[in-house]
């Protein structure tokens, strides 16, 4: 087990490595940098300024300067435009996103899966069809539709609630069914879809015959091995709500970690824009471990295939 | 290439007459079926009858925030302009990208794929791992940024093509406005396309069809390109029916963001982020988009999925 945890950490390494000179080499590409917009600064200034940076070094020399610098001194170097350490910055905003996004996973799996199996359980009936139709609801309205409609429908209506802003702790509740929604949908239908495949199986006929109840048939029987497609979702699914929610930050100004990813572009921000990125990437190879941990434990027949 | 699709559609019809069933199959899918003529009518809409409407860009300060009447079937937006036309004239570039984009991932994922699929397990194994590594990629993010490196090189082209062939100097500026954006989506979305054909592809080439060829003496690229391909092809263009609204959706997040399509261009995510912004005073400029917008995903959504059970591929993940 531990083997296996361990080399799954060095390929994720590979991995974030990998995507820093993706990152890397396409922030290079774009046109301009940090210091094009500042029409204020004399030029020579600017190009001290680039030296004080490393942004005049060699390409190459630039592209194992940053490993370097994060795996010698743990360094991820400073936002040129805000003049602020990247990890800073990061650590700052990071709180936000992460309490939003775990709100919205909460709401997405709370709603998801009592739908998902009841669907199956109850396939081509209303109820199946109903409930699939809401699901496809909430894939095809985007955040930025429902994100306005609930501020002018709900948050005008209940004093309690405000239209935007993070101060107190139920300003997450809009924000995260906004984000949680499309999530909930897609899990709603790999549910449905996992339940069905084993609610078709020899055994679960045989148990059926030998006068299993149904609740017990469903959630001794069934529940466990038809959650595992939901499962391994979760965990790519998570990553992406903490980090992927810029538009539903930006609809309920929120001070999240989205702002940066937006602005750090527009701004050829190029170490915030490769720290974010790396730290999505390492976002997403942790939750991605966890899910396939958590299928592992869900699946046995899994479990044995890692170990050999 | 022509010579080889005609080999395929003919064995579809007449050899097994898969596509025949999978059409008998989806005709019998009701939803599907309204979504389909849903989407021909919002296409027709569009692209044709949009240029019998009033000019979308047209400012008429008398006139805002006008409701539904006859002459502006949706009411007017904050600068008096047609809000029905605008919603056409929006839809054509929404549309384009998920047409565009779709075609530019069909086109890497099913040559990634295939070729992942028929190369020797190390290779595949390689190739592999780099889909993986994609995977791991903040989409959006990345999209924004190739789409800002492309652009430079496509407003080059495009002003050259005025210069030399004296092309409609609007129309090409307008083009090589939104070109960067389909390409940069479709560049970065064939990944599960590519997992899906290479899958196929080890599928195929087992098959005794194949081994007959090899023992003929064709060479790999012929197996390859007649024999293999034309036979993934089908189960590709299935499943990227499905991707269209998915890419459909990243337009209009990209534009809500404001790093979409840019004027005069239009689409109908910066329909929705302007009408977000009169909310109050006029909803109808966020909510009728929204639904044109929504109701045009869910057609896309049920279409693909009716298209899928219609012929049986699955999303295969190894």
């Amino acid at each position: 087990m531990l083997r296996y945890i361990t080399s799954r950490l060095l390929q994720g390494l590979l991995v974030l490595f990998a995507l820093y000179t993706i990152t890397f080499f396409l922030v290079k590409a774009m046109p301009g940098d940090a210091f094009t917009g500042e029409k204020n600064i004399p030029e020579d200034i600017k190009h001290q300024m680039r030296e004080q940076s490393g942004l005049n070094d060699p390409l190459f020399i630039q592209y194992l300067n940053y490993p370097k610098n994060i795996l010698l001194h743990g360094d991820f170097n400073y936002s040129i435009k805000k003049r602020r350490p990247v990890a800073d910055l990061i650590a700052q905003s990071f709180p936000a996103s992460l309490i939003l996004g775990l709100v919205a996973l909460v709401f997405a799996i709370a709603i998801s899966i009592p739908i998902g199996v009841i669907s199956a359980v109850r396939k081509n009936t209303w109820v199946d069809y109903s409930g699939m139709a809401i699901a496809m609801i909430g894939i095809c309205i985007p955040a930025f539709v429902v994100g306005p409609l609930l501020q002018i429908g709900i948050a005008t209506r209940i004093p309690s609630l405000k239209i935007a802003g993070w101060d107190s702790p139920v300003d997450v509740l809009l924000p995260a069914i906004t984000l949680g929604l499309a999530t909930a949908a897609y899990l709603a239908r790999l549910t449905r879809g996992g339940m069905l495949e084993i609610l078709s199986q020899d055994y679960i006929r045989t148990a059926h015959a030998k006068g299993v109840p149904l609740p017990r048939l469903i959630i001794v029987h069934t529940l466990r091995g038809g959650l595992i497609p939901s499962v391994a979702f979760i965990g790519p699914a998570f990553a992406a709500l903490i980090s992927g929610s810029f538009i539903v930050e930006s609809i309920f100004q929120i001070p999240g970690m989205g702002q940066h990813f937006v602005t750090a572009i527009f701004d050829r921000d190029e170490f915030l824009i490769i720290g974010l990125a790396l730290f999505y990437g390492f976002l997403v190879v942790v939750m991605n471990l966890a899910s396939d941990l958590m299928v592992g434990l869900l699946n046995p027949r899994v479990r044995i295939a890692e170990q050999s | 290439m022509s010579n080889e699709q005609n080999t395929a559609n003919d064995e579809v019809v007449k050899g097994t007459s898969l596509g025949r069933d999978a059409w008998l199959r989806l005709r019998k899918n009701s939803i599907a079926m309204i979504s389909s003529f849903f989407l021909i009518l919002i296409i027709f809409l569009c692209f044709v009858f949009a240029w019998f409407c009033e000019n979308p860009n047209t400012i008429n300060l008398t006139n805002k925030f006008a409701s539904p009447s006859a002459q502006h079937w949706f009411g007017t937006d904050q600068l008096g302009r047609d809000l029905f036309s605008r919603i056409l004239y929006g839809g054509q570039i929404s549309l384009l990208v998920g047409f565009v984009a779709t075609a530019v991932s069909l086109i890497i994922g099913i040559s990634y794929g295939a070729a992942s699929g028929y190369a020797g397990p190390k290779t595949d194994a390689v190739m592999m791992r780099i889909v993986d590594i994609l995977y791991a990629i903040p989409f959006l993010v990345l999209v924004i940024i190739l789409k800002v490196v492309i652009a430079n090189p496509i407003d080059i082209a495009a002003g050259w093509t005025v210069v030399n062939f004296g092309w409609n100097k609007e129309l090409v500026m307008r083009s090589a406005n939104i070109l960067p954006l389909f390409i940069a989506i479709g560049a970065l979305g064939w990944l599960t396309l590519a997992r899906i054909t290479r899958a196929q592809v080890i599928s195929i080439k087992n098959q005794e069809y194949i081994e007959a060829a090899v023992s003929l003496g064709l060479s790999r690229r012929r197996i390859l390109f007649r024999h293999i391909i034309p036979n993934t092809i089908g189960p590709a263009i299935v499943y990227a029916s499905l991707t269209i609204p998915g890419f459909i959706l990243y337009e209009a997040a990209l534009s809500y963001l404001g790093m979409g399509v840019e004027a005069p261009n239009s689409s109908w995510g910066i329909l929705i982020k302007e009408g977000a912004n009169f909310l109050e005073t006029q909803p109808s400029l966020l909510v009728i988009p929204g639904l044109v917008f929504s109701l045009t995903l869910f057609a896309l959504n049920f279409l693909g999925d009716g298209l899928r059970d219609a012929f049986d591929v699955r999303t295969s993940k190894d």
